[in-house]
């Protein structure tokens, strides 16, 4: 890792210098990152961040707990500025300025709601501070969610405020979504039914959305795109379809890493005394008849990034929730 | 209408679970020509998954020919799947009861069955695709 | 911004706006009494009865303690309940800007406060106006306002003080990000400053006057000793009402002295009870005691008197009120700068 300077970050004006160097892989992202970092004191919460977030899709941001999925999101939402690198969120800083702030939607951790407030007063708090505030439709999902609009929101269940807050975010149309880690203390019911509000209105609106997890089985039935991140680095970052087309897990008999072809790229390798299996990511078919082959699921592929990190063979523990 | 459901667990891409569930309705005759699949925003809506999934489904089936998209109004049948397409490979389900005949005698229970049919037509599944 | 800001900001005012309601009713009934009282009569101190006195030393308490109590639960909550709960996550991603948001907090809080403590500050003045100052026949009297204690209790100072201290109270928040913590380090602070300021700053806020009296009997206004130690007078000033800041013998030359040696034989002998404090103030039959003030005169003892005239109190109020407006000023900047750059 270089020593990191540490730049003020650059006014939107000057934002063409902030691109990512390099062709960009989408046509339009909303988010691109570029070597981005963030430290606390002595620790690199993020680091060496280079990435693009699609429009118009569902991405899903995976990795264990502290791996540093808040400090991207923060970072992207523009509460955090950056120590190093640049980002650029929907064509512009972060939280720049009003524009900026009414293209992106963030559902924080534990989805904070004002505890003093009513369900119809946070409708109105959205109406008086946001431009494009669609209330027709924030009116429409809250009576259909069964929220009683004079209920203060402190009194809610966590699935209800958790809609309250998704409510409030949606409506303000943003062109960017971003939820952190909205299910995650959700029973099965509510997580469902926060999903499928969360789809429905992808359904309806040209948004990106950007959702965090550690539970991984939630992701291949709602996400086009996946980042995968542990120990505060980017380990993997594409779509859906074509991390299930590239991947393949094989097992056969015992043989080293280096002896596999150069087209192969080792993901996750695990060795008995006899036996070799490992996870490859690869464009070329895998031809070699000693290999036994077994598809792979997204959750599989996702797991094998997440446990295949080279300082820590072990892996950390993660969620499979069905 | 015809209602969706997605077995997170069969290892089948939910894409696919889709196309499979309107073929087999096809097949049963529970959706007849002219009828309407259910719009993306209601599959969504129930079943909480990726819209674009739904999307690519409904391509897929437009593709094979079995249901017309209209814009603005929603996606109908146009074609269906009954059993009397199955009646016209016959030969093949003779051979089919033949080889069964003769895995009973080779001594195989139905798992082994079972499991060897499923194995084998993975694989050959695999080459193909 | 401004609906958001009165609906969380709702129970706080109106439950100081009911409180200060209440005591300028309760000032209001008993003002106008208490003006005809004392301008029909002199010697209004002995006639004032127990519960006006209260109410005067209890409208000094009052102002002396609304500004802190306001700043510190106005002010140091303002911002600090919200990055304490979290809802700052929800608030600062609504499309205004921090400093959109902080400014309407600010700006609401600031004005509610000042209009609060003025009109506190306004009835509590209007009623002491005729007792301020005033001597009692007998040993008694009510503070000039001009007194340091009574200064910060009058006239425009107040608003001044809450306005202070509601945004100390919201950069004290903003930095330490905890609203319990943040009222009492705003509360220290605060306390801190009301003490430094009449001490240091506010004797030199205009220049204070400076002149000599000869000592005579009427002039003196006592004598201290520390038990066997030297002797030190003060003289009364032209107007009691004035503020003494400096009480000091001169020689001939205008240089501080103590008093000659000779004076000790001037006093009668200390009463018989030496454990009876440092200072005791001593009164003597006339005529040996003017003699001797002849002579010191004679000698050239003077006595030299460093006040500011009663007549400058407003002169010094708005000193003041300039004084810590211009601290609010730099403490808004720092907290805009602060919310901005420190909070990432």
């Amino acid at each position: 890792m270089s020593t990191p300077r540490k730049p003020r970050v650059e006014s939107a004006a000057r934002s063409d210098q902030m691109l990512p160097r390099g062709p960009r892989k989408y046509v339009s992202a909303v988010v691109a990152a570029a070597g981005l970092g963030k430290r606390y004191r002595r620790r690199w919460a993020l680091r060496d961040c280079t990435l693009e977030i699609p429009a118009g899709q569902v991405t899903g941001l995976v990795g264990p707990n502290g791996a540093g999925k808040t400090t991207l999101l923060t970072l992207i939402v523009g509460l955090l500025t950056p120590t190093v690198g640049t980002i650029e969120v929907c064509g512009g800083r972060p939280a720049g300025d009003a524009t900026q702030l009414a293209k992106v939607g963030f559902v924080a951790q534990d989805t904070p709601t004002y505890a003093g407030l009513t369900v119809a007063e946070h409708l109105r708090l959205g109406r008086h501070l946001n431009p494009r505030w669609d209330d027709a439709q924030a009116q429409e999902r809250i009576g259909r969610l069964g929220l009683d609009p004079s209920q203060k929101a402190g009194r809610l269940s966590g699935g209800q405020r958790a809609q309250l807050a998704l409510t409030l975010g949606l409506a303000k149309r943003p062109e960017l979504l971003v939820l952190d880690e909205p299910v995650a203390s959700l029973d099965p019911l509510a997580r469902r039914e926060f999903l499928q509000l969360l789809m429905e209105a992808v359904a309806e609106q040209e948004i990106a959305v950007l959702l965090s997890s550690h539970v991984v089985s939630d992701l291949e039935r709602v996400c086009d795109h996946v980042v995968v991140l542990v120990d505060s680095q980017v380990r993997v970052a594409d779509d859906v379809d074509t991390l299930l087309a590239t991947h393949h897990r094989l097992s056969g008999p015992r043989r080293e890493a280096d002896t596999l072809p150069a087209d192969q790229h080792v993901v996750w390798a695990s060795h008995t005394d006899r036996q070799s299996t490992y996870v490859v990511r690869t464009e070329s078919p895998v031809l070699d008849p000693a290999w036994t082959t077994t598809p792979q699921g997204l959750e599989d592929v996702v797991l094998a990034y997440m446990e295949g990190t080279p300082s820590d063979p072990a892996g950390t523990p993660l969620a499979v929730v069905r | 209408m015809i209602e969706f459901s997605l077995d997170s667990r069969s290892g089948v891409s939910p894409y696919l679970q889709i196309v499979q569930q309107v073929r087999r309705a096809l097949r049963l005759g529970l959706l007849e020509v002219g009828d309407q699949l259910p719009t993306v925003k209601d599959v969504v809506a129930k079943l909480a998954i990726n819209p674009n999934t739904v999307l690519k489904a409904y391509r897929e089936l437009e593709r094979e020919g079995l249901v017309a998209a209209r814009p603005g109004i929603g996606t109908f049948v146009t074609r269906t799947l009954t059993d009397s397409s199955l009646a016209a490979h016959e030969p093949l389900r003779r051979d089919l009861v033949r080889w069964l005949t003769k895995a009973r005698l080779a001594g195989l229970d139905e798992e082994s069955i079972e499991a060897l049919m499923t194995s084998t037509f993975r694989a050959v599944h695999e080459d193909i695709a | 911004m401004i609906w958001l800001t009165w609906r969380q900001f709702r129970i706080q005012l109106l439950a100081v706006y009911a409180l200060v309601g209440a005591v300028c009713v309760w000032l209001a009934l008993t003002g106008p009494a208490l003006a005809h009282l004392a301008a029909r009569n002199k010697d209004v101190y002995d006639l004032l009865s127990s519960t006006d006195l209260l109410l005067f030393n209890g409208g000094i308490a009052v102002l002396a303690v609304a500004p802190a109590v306001i700043g510190i639960f106005w002010g140091a909550p303002l911002v600090a309940r919200e990055l304490e709960s979290g809802t700052y996550r929800l608030a600062w991603n609504q499309s205004v800007t921090r400093w959109r948001w902080l400014a309407a907090k600010l700006g609401f809080s600031v004005l509610a406060t000042a209009v609060a403590v003025g009109i506190l500050t306004t009835t509590v003045t209007w009623w002491a106006q005729p007792l301020d100052g005033i001597q009692g026949s007998q040993r008694g009297s009510l503070a000039s306002r001009m007194t340091p204690i009574s200064f910060a209790m009058r006239g425009v100072v107040p608003v001044s003080y809450a306005v202070f201290a509601v945004l100390l109270g919201t950069l004290v928040g903003l930095v330490v990000r905890r609203s319990v913590p943040a009222m009492a380090l705003t509360l220290a602070i605060y306390v801190l400053v009301q003490v430094a300021v009449p001490w240091w700053v506010r004797p030199h806020l205009i220049p204070p006057t400076t002149t000599t009296v000869f000592l005579s009997e009427d002039t003196l206004d006592g004598i201290a000793s520390t038990g066997s130690g030297p002797f030190k007078i003060t003289a009364r000033g032209a107007d009691p009402r004035d503020w003494v800041l400096t009480n000091q013998t001169v020689d001939a030359e205008g240089h501080p002295a103590a008093l000659p040696s000779w004076f000790g034989d001037c006093l009668p002998p200390p009463p018989s009870d030496p454990g009876s404090g440092a200072t005791t103030q001593v009164h003597q039959a006339p005529g040996t005691l003017d003699a001797c003030l002849s002579r010191l005169s004679d000698e050239g003892y003077r006595q030299r008197l460093v006040y500011q005239s009663h007549r400058h109190f407003w002169r010094l109020q708005w000193a003041e009120t300039g004084l810590y407006l211009a601290a609010s000023g730099v403490l808004a900047g720092l907290s805009f700068w602060w919310v901005r750059r420190r909070l990432s």
